[in-house]
């Protein structure tokens, strides 16, 4: 374990940047936090969570896969520009560390491999900050993570008042601690202040989210239950919740004409639209009902199917904070699967 | 050069054969003149026109052809659009093979087989009965049951006449749905005239062709004491990329691209309602 006093915070960023390109979480005009790059004068986020998730450090809203260059009938396939240095990404929550998880059984464990992201995964060192602040919305624990452990990166960080703590985890984490100007601290120095993390989990509104209706083998049981049509109605189909979810996998690919060269890009996607899945022959998602069953029975049923169990949820709290019309997970979840 | 899934090869067309007045087939061979990939039959493959998209397609011919690999596709939409206005010796991409395929070297083997095909649902179907065609001694009786709306929309017609209806040990029963002055065979929807022909329950069906021919051919199927255990179809869905990610093709806990597409009945009757 090691320390170091939050007045000398910026002397410890500035000494990473030496060595990495550093991401923080930093609050913009409008008091949204997004991660960005850190530079002299750049004050660390307070706030809780970023706006938008860290998944975009990993999978970006948008990147190019190609270029290709069309004369006539000749075709040539280019390379696009691939970024090769290594970078920190530093106040990762535990929550969005778990994203990771998720998004890695897709991106970097299922064949064949995903190059762009797992290129990225391998060029990153995370720092995962615990949580002294968790809001109402926050219903991490009901997916089994425990705000307190600052777990799931290669550094896990707790912050009190005056200091700040970084214990190494893994080899890369080891290796970015290694000549910061940091000072030893006892292991046990943080045992108080996880303590009094738990005692706030404890008291939030959510704490007692059930998740036993939901699960790998569900789909029969779940899906043609009647209360999808009433929590859907209202749905603008808007895809926010997709957008800020630090979950959400689904892509489209799309090609750019620019004259010159046409770039095919990956770019975010939503199954809350509806030419998600619209065909020439047809359309399998015909109403807004269907679309949201999909997104729900994906995170809850469909995706611990598919992998042991693991719920493609981390209970983040950003859709519940951003849906227009306050439509959730949290209400689904309660939801569906209580009438008989 | 970067390597990734989602990064296509160069492909040529060499020729463009006009089938229907909606349907072309496609010859496509890579860029160093050889045939791109090997695959099953059933298997699909990814074709792209750069500037315009990119869409998944059903491979027609067999796997036995070794100088090239063929598509049939017929113009619905932006891709197939572009791809029939083309001219051969265009350049496109490809990337694939994808999908499961049919079972044909397990599950069809020493089996009767009876192909039931509608439009242009022929075009998979192709790749796997010019397969059984060749490998002949594995199988047992193949009987393909053809229909399309008319004499012109039949896909591959001439191949039909000239190869597989003088063939031994393959009957081929063609439809079409209205009577015409040159057809002297058989009018009427497909699914009546498969259960005219009253198949023997022990046969494997492979189905493919618009969702109502399946509808009603599997139901009259179903009344001749079929298992839908022996009955297999393909499923169609929105695909981008193709490997089990983009999220277009999920049904239930399965991707179309990847699990499927093809599928048997009883396996889908395991998965929601919505394909």
């Amino acid at each position: 374990m090691k320390k170091i006093a939050k007045a000398k915070i910026d002397d410890l960023f500035k000494a990473i940047s030496e060595k990495e390109v550093l991401y923080l979480p930093v609050d913009d005009a409008q008091g949204q936090a997004a991660f960005i790059p850190w530079k002299k004068g750049l004050k660390m986020s307070e706030d809780l969570n970023t706006g938008r998730s860290a998944k975009d450090l990993f999978f970006p809203q948008v990147e190019s896969l190609v270029n290709f260059k069309m004369d006539g009938k000749k075709l040539e396939i280019i390379d696009a520009a691939r970024e090769k240095d290594p970078f920190v990404i530093f106040g990762v929550r535990p929550c969005d560390a778990k994203s990771f998880e998720i998004l890695d059984k897709v991106f970097y464990y299922s064949e064949p491999v995903d190059s762009f992201y797992i290129d990225r995964r391998d060029r990153s060192t995370v720092v995962v900050l615990a949580c002294s602040a968790p809001e109402e919305t926050c219903f991490c624990q009901a997916f089994g993570i425990d705000q307190s452990e600052a777990a799931g990166g290669d550094v896990s960080a707790w912050m009190d008042g005056e200091t700040l703590y970084l214990k190494a985890v893994t080899e890369k984490g080891e290796a970015l601690l290694e000549g910061l100007p940091l000072e030893d601290a006892d292991d046990k120095a943080v045992d108080g202040l996880k303590k009094d993390m738990k005692a706030i989990m404890d008291k939030l509104p959510l704490k007692d989210l059930d998740l036993s209706k939901f699960g790998p083998g569900k789909t029969q049981e779940l899906f043609d239950d009647p209360a999808w049509a009433r929590l859907s109605e209202s749905c603008l189909g808007c895809g926010t919740c997709t957008f800020v979810c630090p979950t959400c996998q689904c892509f489209d690919i799309k090609d750019f004409d620019g004259g010159k060269q046409i770039r095919r890009f990956r770019c975010w996607d939503s199954c809350m639209y509806s030419d998600f899945t619209q065909m020439s022959a047809g359309q399998p998602r015909p109403t807004q009902k269907e679309r949201f069953r999909q997104r729900f029975m994906h995170k809850l049923v469909y995706y611990p199917d598919m992998h042991e169990g693991m719920f493609s949820c981390v209970g983040c709290g950003r859709c519940l904070r951003k849906c227009p019309i306050h439509m959730n997970i949290v209400k689904v979840i309660k939801t569906i699967g209580e009438e008989k | 050069m970067y390597q990734d899934a989602l990064i296509p090869k160069l492909g040529v067309v060499t020729q463009i054969r006009v089938e229907t007045p909606d349907v072309k087939t496609f010859r496509v061979i890579g860029i160093d003149g050889k045939k791109p990939f090997v695959h099953i039959p059933g298997q699909c493959a990814m074709l792209s026109i750069p500037g315009v998209g990119e869409a998944l397609f059903s491979i027609t011919s067999s796997p036995t052809v070794e100088e090239f690999i063929e598509f049939s596709i017929k113009k619905c939409g932006c891709v197939t659009d572009w791809l029939h206005s083309m001219e051969e010796g265009q350049e496109i991409t490809i990337r694939g093979p994808y999908g499961n395929g049919f079972p044909v070297d397990t599950d069809f083997v020493g089996k009767d087989l009876l192909f039931v095909a509608g439009g242009i649902g022929l075009a998979p179907l192709h790749s796997v009965i010019n397969y059984c065609r060749a490998h002949r001694e594995k199988y047992g009786k193949i009987d393909v049951v053809y229909g399309s709306r008319s004499m012109a929309d039949l896909v591959d017609y001439k191949e039909i006449l000239d190869d597989w209806m003088k063939e031994d040990g393959i009957d081929v029963h063609l439809t079409i749905d209205n009577a015409q002055p040159e057809w002297d065979g058989h009018v009427g929807f497909v699914p009546n005239y498969v259960t005219e022909l009253n198949p023997d329950v022990s046969k494997t069906v492979v189905m493919c062709g618009p969702p109502v021919m399946i509808k009603f051919t599997l139901a009259g199927l179903m009344d001749l004491g079929f298992d839908r255990k022996n009955i297999y179809t393909t499923l169609e869905l929105k695909m981008k990329c193709a490997i089990g990610r983009c999220g277009r093709c999920n049904i239930g806990s399965k991707f179309v691209c990847k699990d499927g597409p093809v599928f048997r009945f009883d396996e889908l009757d395991e998965l929601p309602n919505e394909y």
